[in-house]
């Protein structure tokens, strides 16, 4: 990973949710599975669409591209939408590899 | 903390991170730079370095229209203190335990989270079979060109989407499908895959990987933002 270091940039991937949902969250979430409500597909969530040229990020299914989450972290602190979740399923093998 | 120059557009950071946990071969972390006004631009770069070796290394391309990576290229000097979060993700990282060749894919600076595997390849004794395909522009754009010399146990394919040396006999042009197929483990092998460059570049190659028979299953990526170069 190079970045996603411009203002202009585009669609990148779950995988840059790590640290965002690091500062809520305990557990490595971007390793997690999550279930679409809109269509019921199911991936790890570092391979979700991340768009993150929107005031928020905005976390698209990879199946149906419907919106799924919204994380937004600014001075006045975080903000996380998840009604586009079905189920989150993190596994309890720390080897998830 | 260190900077050299890498390629004429790419630095090399080396950092001494406070209390650093240790990490994975293929994690991130996130820089974050904040301007007097209390402006924050935060953008996530792969380690170069691999678990084994105790500072920590960067490798940053410049994104001429980008909000850090020009700071990190271009304004930072040694000694620098940086606000960097990390180790971070668990899911693009080194298939520690997965038996089966591995096959990495990289474009442009997409290779620096394998330039960290390769290492703790080597480093670790590893007995599995590793192959990287890299596209690059030039050979001006080549990142850890030392690092990625092949070794036993580890082969390295090096295609050049722009200008290749005159006396280059390797392949030439983007990674398609016939590249893939001379230059890249079979499907039989069911290989662990992993591939890493601009979102066009890594789905373009993903689509190729499946077309030619492997499993959606057995390929991870990670996208980067950028130049919308697709080397």
């Amino acid at each position: 990973m190079n970045a996603s270091d411009s203002t202009d940039t585009g669609r990148l991937d779950g995988n840059v949710l790590g640290g965002p949902l690091a500062e809520l969250f305990a557990a490595d979430l971007t390793v997690a599975t999550v279930a679409c409500a809109h269509c019921g597909d199911h991936a790890p969530m570092a391979a979700f669409q991340v768009y993150a040229d929107a005031p928020a990020l905005v976390v698209r299914c990879p199946g149906c591209a419907g919106v799924v989450m919204r994380c937004a972290s600014d001075q006045r602190g975080v903000r996380f939408e998840m009604t586009g979740v079905r189920l989150l399923t993190v596994t309890s093998s720390d080897d998830q590899a | 903390m260190a900077v050299t120059r890498e390629t004429p557009r790419v630095r090399r950071i080396r950092l001494r991170p406070p209390d650093w946990p240790g990490h994975v071969a293929g994690q991130h972390v996130d820089v974050r730079l904040t301007a007097p006004d209390g402006y924050t631009a935060q953008r996530s770069y792969s380690i170069a370095s691999p678990p084994s070796q105790p500072e920590v290394e960067l490798i940053v391309e410049r994104l001429d229209d980008g909000e850090v990576s020009p700071y990190l290229t271009d304004e930072l000097r040694a000694g620098d203190l940086l606000e960097v979060r990390g180790p971070i993700g668990g899911y693009f990282v080194w298939p520690e335990h997965s038996g089966t060749a591995v096959q990495l894919v990289a474009g442009g600076s997409g290779v620096v989270p394998f330039v960290a595997m390769l290492a703790h390849h080597r480093t670790s004794g590893s007995s599995v079979p590793v192959r990287l395909l890299y596209s690059a522009r030039t050979d001006a754009d080549v990142i850890a060109r030392e690092e990625l010399r092949p070794r036993p146990g580890s082969a390295v394919v090096l295609t050049f989407t722009r200008d290749a040396p005159a006396d280059w006999t390797g392949p030439r042009g983007r990674i398609d499908r016939e590249l893939l197929v001379r230059h890249s483990a079979p499907p039989e092998q069911s290989p662990a895959i992993l591939i890493c460059g601009s979102t066009p570049f890594v789905e373009a190659v993903t689509r190729e990987f499946v077309a030619i028979g492997h499993a959606a299953e057995r390929i991870k990526t990670e996208r980067y933002g950028g130049m919308g170069d697709t080397s």
